[in-house]
């Protein structure tokens, strides 16, 4: 009875304290001088745990450095990382304890679009700025206007893989096969093909799987009986491993496109070699020979015993370091101030790229394709640029036609950069503050899969 | 029409696990009129220690070897059947005097219990494990068909099992006190058969079936993680009801059945559907057969 008397009073103690932060709490920086606390969500466990492990490392890594110069405002950075082991719902309860007990400054995460979308209505309303360093799908930042990506979005993969296949594979004839139960495979899958046909190519068959089926022998004989010359996967690396196995067994010899979906160490251990010969978007590649990606490379490498960095960790490295650089442009450390610096990053020199966020808060930077060769060691194949934007790598192969493109940051949105100390309002894009519910999202996004035609960076 | 028959063959081969797995509920069923919800993690429980056992000590994945294979399957078999037998023991026989609702919701904890003690135990984390030195893709033609050696595999090691269990069932002392505590538990006792002994029997027959399942389920599929036994326990479970719970021929059929809906209804219809067509026909057939296809009412179990 004694003990639990004491451990009342501990609580209550606890609690004041909590509240006594609280003032701070999405408005001026919890604490005057203790660390500045930033939350991250990811899956550290489950079927996507390198999404999580992977993004981790990158996150600690750019918070390391921050520290060791002398951190942000003459104080350390504190991340707090929870998991959610893969389910929406665990990164909703995740954020809702980031933002209510320990008074998080900004968020980082979440990998996967479907858990970005259950914790973004969340940042948004606590007004806490939160960076997703991988989530591609359009609805995400579309939520509202303290939601940032640090990562180019399913549209614009989408169109990579189908001028990658039309341009330099010169294929005629693809197939689909996407994960009805994943917002970002639906979305990559439709964009792909749309694209893939208005480039010349005709998409002989369209089929869908649930992520975690074992099974897909029956879609993929489908697809067989088409006879296309490759077959879209935009899917999470667990499943694709499988599929591009059962793909050979039924007799499927052609080679697997996919998203960044597919970067892990475990797509290779699971697939093996029936993956040899597939190519996948992504956002940077280890083999660059670029003197950015080798020194991230080679600080990754000291950091965590030798580990190759994935591109999760890469964007994740990217997200916490565009977040630490609003942060030390911000006037102050509220939610709002540190928003306003984000929406004005510009050319920050990203390890994936320089990232400019458009007015969508969506950065505009090039994307690479990997081929998966031989022992499962990826070959840079190839870089495509977001139509619009001056080509700066002469060596990359294929690219937009210069002509009749319109500049991708004019098109829809008119609305202007935050002026500096004011909150912007961007009248013809998602609702500003309050509460936004998933379907008030769509609505505003239009279409289901969140990729308003409009959108698309189509010729 | 190559197609259809291809289909036909992946998902006779599907069916044959979800038979395996079903014979285990049947049997439980059969004897103590019990669902033992935790058979599906039994399995599961199955792939995860020929994983394990694989992994650690045959370095079965870099010197794949029918020997190998053979040891890790038998590991997996004792270690499946002494959990089942511990599962019984422990959990269900001191509530054999109470009402059925208690064990089963013992049976959903000891469900629970595996599953995440598997997290805790293997990691959360999915592994690409074939327990086999014979790869999905070494497969041959037939009539343009293409079958893979562990398709025959399942397929053959199902049916001698279920012919085994059924000679067991019928032809041995141990199967006919089976079927005498299945008719009257307190009859039977009083006849001199030893109850408890034939149900921990049941138990551990039932689960060394789910082990070999577990086994040709991995070599078949190739990913094996904690939560893995959920939906293949539960469509077994469903085979069975499908097929005349108790009834050892009906887990058969209902797992055919079962493998053969979800393979057509993904190639003609949608993946979307599978489940929810192959659940449909589960309850048409007990809209019109209460008691499954096989099942004879109450009159004959096991």
């Amino acid at each position: 009875m004694r003990r639990i008397s004491a451990k009342l009073l501990v609580c209550v103690v606890a609690a004041t304290f909590g509240c006594k932060k609280e003032q701070g709490s999405g408005a001026a920086g919890a604490g005057a001088n203790g660390p500045i606390v930033i939350g991250e969500v990811g899956s550290m466990t489950g079927t996507e745990a390198t999404f999580g492990t992977s993004s981790d490392r990158g996150i600690q890594l750019a918070t390391k450095e921050v520290n060791t110069a002398g951190g942000i405002k003459g104080r350390q950075l504190q991340v707090i990382a929870l998991d959610d082991q893969g389910k929406p719902e665990e990164a909703a309860t995740a954020t809702t304890r980031l933002i209510a007990s320990e008074h998080v400054t900004a968020l980082l995460g979440e990998v996967a679009s479907t858990r970005s979308l259950f914790m973004a209505p969340k940042a948004q309303q606590a007004k806490v700025p939160m960076v997703s360093p991988s989530s591609t799908n359009e609805k995400v930042t579309a939520v509202g206007d303290y939601i940032f990506r640090a990562c180019f979005i399913d549209p614009f993969q989408g169109y990579v893989m189908a001028k990658f296949a039309t341009g330099t594979l010169h294929l005629k004839k693809a197939a689909v096969l996407r994960d009805v139960r994943n917002d970002y495979s639906v979305g990559l899958a439709k964009v792909f093909s749309e694209n893939f046909a208005k480039l010349g190519g005709q998409i002989v068959d369209n089929e869908s799987y649930s992520s975690g089926d074992v099974d897909f022998k029956a879609q993929l004989t489908n697809i067989k009986a088409t006879a296309p010359e490759a077959l879209y996967v935009p899917g999470y690396y667990t499943d694709v491993g499988l599929i591009a196995r059962q793909a050979r067994e039924v007799g499927l010899t052609i080679p697997l496109l996919g998203g960044d979906g597919w970067d892990s160490e475990k797509l290779y251990e699971i697939g093996g070699a029936a993956l040899e010969g597939s190519y996948f978007s992504n956002h940077y590649s280890v083999d660059d020979p670029s003197p950015r990606i080798q020194e991230f490379v080679g600080k990754f490498k000291k950091e965590f015993g030798g580990q190759v960095p994935d591109s999760l960790a890469a964007q994740a490295y990217d997200a916490a370091g565009m977040l630490y650089d609003a942060m030390k442009r911000a006037n102050d450390l509220s939610g709002p101030a540190i928003r306003d610096a984000l929406a004005q990053t510009k050319g920050y020199k990203g390890v994936t790229g320089d990232i400019t966020m458009d007015e969508k808060r969506n950065p505009v930077k090039p994307a690479v394709v990997l081929k998966v060769g031989k022992g499962g060691k990826y070959e840079f194949s190839g870089r495509v640029q977001p139509e619009g934007l001056a080509e700066t790598n002469p060596a990359e192969m294929p690219r937009a036609t210069p002509d009749t493109q319109q500049p991708k940051k004019t098109e829809g949105n008119t609305a202007p950069n935050a002026a500096p100390g004011s909150m912007p309002t961007p009248t013809t894009t998602p609702p500003v503050g309050g509460s936004v519910s998933p379907a008030q999202t769509a609505a505003v996004t239009g279409q289901p899969q969140g990729v308003p035609s409009g959108e698309h960076p189509k010729r | 029409m190559t197609d259809f028959f291809q289909h036909i063959v992946d998902g006779v081969s599907l069916g044959a696990i979800y038979a395996l797995i079903a014979l285990g509920y049947t049997m439980v069923y059969g004897v103590l009129q019990l669902i033992n919800f935790a058979h599906g993690d039994v399995f599961m429980l199955g792939s995860m220690i020929g994983w394990y056992a694989s992994s650690r000590w045959t370095q079965e994945a870099a010197h794949p070897s029918w020997l190998g294979a053979l040891g890790v399957t038998l590991v997996s078999i004792m270690a499946c059947a002494a959990t089942g037998f511990f599962i019984e023991r422990f959990g269900y026989r001191p509530l054999r005097a109470s009402p059925k609702l208690n064990s089963l919701i013992t049976a959903i904890g000891f469900s629970f219990l595996l599953e995440y003690g598997g997290q805790v135990v293997f990691g959360p984390n999915p592994r690409a494990f074939g327990a086999l030195p014979i790869d999905p893709s070494d497969q041959f033609r037939l009539l343009g068909v293409a079958i893979s050696y562990v398709d025959v595999l399942c397929i053959g090691v199902s049916v001698a099992l279920m012919v085994t269990l059924q000679r067991i069932i019928f032809h041995s002392r141990m199967g006919t006190a089976m079927r005498a505590v299945s008719w009257n538990p307190s009859v039977a006792a009083l006849m001199g058969v030893n109850i408890d002994r034939v149900i921990s029997f049941t138990f551990v027959l039932g689960s060394v079936l789910a082990a070999v399942a577990g086994i040709l389920y991995a070599s078949a599929f190739r990913k094996v993680e904690p939560l893995m036994g959920l939906m293949p326990g539960l469509k077994a479970f469903v085979a069975a009801v499908l097929g005349g719970i108790g009834n050892v021929q009906g887990a058969m059929l209902g797992g055919l059945i079962l493998g053969l809906a979800e393979q057509l209804v993904s190639s003609y219809v949608s993946s979307s559907w599978k489940d929810a067509i192959a659940f449909s026909i589960l309850i048409l057939i007990l809209l019109v057969k209460p008691s499954g296809l096989l099942g004879k009412g109450t009159a004959e179990k096991v």
